[in-house]
């Protein structure tokens, strides 16, 4: 019980920290950042529900205002951004991401792990994320979807991340990749 | 890193954290029930008029705590630009500002523990439903204690990446960094054991 809690909060504050790693900008003015990257991992490494209590508890510090998201936002700072979207979106593709790479394991774990990223952190997160995204901002579902498209290079680069850092924590520490 | 508080005590430092989170969440919702552009920019000024206790200087640093916003700016204005609806791209440009300015007026005047008793406070009613409000708190506040530590492994990997390699370490330094992240939670988790807290 306490290795649970202690996974949750730690991979919680991994998360918070892939914000803080310099970004790269793509195209100007759309970065890229790892921290969606941390989402991915949490759900790959921790498994469906841990990872999505992860991101939670990640979530529930930027609601009481810390400014925790990349750029320093906080929960309320993006209420009206398209950012929100995609935050609302984070448990939910770490729940899938953990999920998929649960079930795949007629897979080996670096590629079931990087399939699942595919799955969890780029089809869910963007069928959650770029609707609310456009709503929340008066946007036509076409136009954010055409802004999105921006991100799924830099999106398959990090879900390819995931894959490999999942395998290497495994050969690392066996019986860490809780979601096998 | 965690926290912009400033040091110097002012009236809203003392106000209550509850009062102030409380606040800051129904503003957020109600100035989205309004396209209003004139009610919204009035909101905006309401805000920005609010940094006065904290002194001129902050009041006048608005701007530049705001200016990460501007890609969002640019392409929600020039979105409704092209089509031809400037208004409503105006009223989501102010509707962005003010919620962010009042956000960071709560981290510049609030401490991150004063925000933790709000949310046990708040939580405490559905602690009878199963809800484990304790456990909740504890892994919060784990988390904002290993914020500053994992950035600082994550600040040390970096260099020692530099002294060895004139390339830029991108995504190599993220095995090591989850590796840290695992062990730091295998030590809290034994930590936690061995002062059998009941977690």
């Amino acid at each position: 019980m306490e290795r649970n809690l202690a996974y949750i909060a730690l991979f919680a504050a991994l998360i918070a920290v892939l914000g803080f790693l310099p970004r790269i900008d793509l195209i100007a003015g759309v970065p890229i950042t790892f921290q969606s990257l941390g989402v991915m991992l949490a759900g790959a490494v921790l498994g469906a529900r841990k990872g999505a209590l992860a991101v939670l508890l990640f979530i529930a510090l930027l609601a009481l205002g810390l400014p925790l998201l990349s750029g320093g936002a906080n929960l309320w700072s993006v209420l009206y951004t398209p950012r929100i979207g995609y935050v609302i979106a984070f448990p939910v593709a770490a729940f899938v991401t953990g999920w998929l790479t649960e079930r795949m394991t007629m897979l080996s774990l670096p590629v079931a792990a990087g399939a699942a990223a595919v799955g969890g952190g780029m089809v869910v997160l963007y069928a959650i994320g770029v609707p609310i995204a456009a709503w929340m901002n008066d946007l036509t579902l076409a136009a954010t979807a055409t802004g999105a498209l921006a991100f799924v290079p830099g999106d398959l680069m990090k879900a390819a991340v995931t894959g490999v850092v999942t395998g290497q924590l495994a050969r690392m520490r066996p019986g860490v990749v809780m979601s096998r | 890193m965690l926290t912009l508080i400033l040091p110097t005590d002012t009236a809203l430092h003392r106000l209550p954290a509850g009062a102030k989170l409380a606040v800051l969440a129904g503003f957020g919702i109600a100035i989205g029930a309004t396209s209003h552009l004139l009610l919204l920019a009035m909101a905006f000024a309401l805000v920005w008029a609010a940094y006065l206790p904290l002194g001129f200087a902050e009041v006048a640093r608005l701007p530049r705590r705001l200016w990460p916003l501007w890609p969002f700016v640019v392409v929600i204005g020039g979105w409704h630009l092209l089509r031809g609806t400037p208004e409503v791209g105006l009223a989501a440009i102010l509707r962005m500002l003010a919620v962010f300015a009042a956000a960071t007026l709560l981290l510049l005047t609030t401490r991150f523990d004063q925000l933790l008793a709000v949310f046990t406070t708040i939580m405490r009613p559905f602690s009878p439903l199963g809800l484990p409000v304790a456990r909740i708190a504890l892994a919060l506040a784990m988390t904002v204690r290993f914020v500053p530590v994992l950035a600082a492994r994550a600040e040390d990997l970096a260099f020692a990446w530099r002294a060895r390699s004139p390339r830029k370490p991108r995504h190599r330094l993220l095995t090591p960094l989850a590796l840290a992240a695992l062990d730091e939670a295998d030590h809290a988790a034994e930590a936690l054991r061995a002062r059998s807290a009941s977690v």
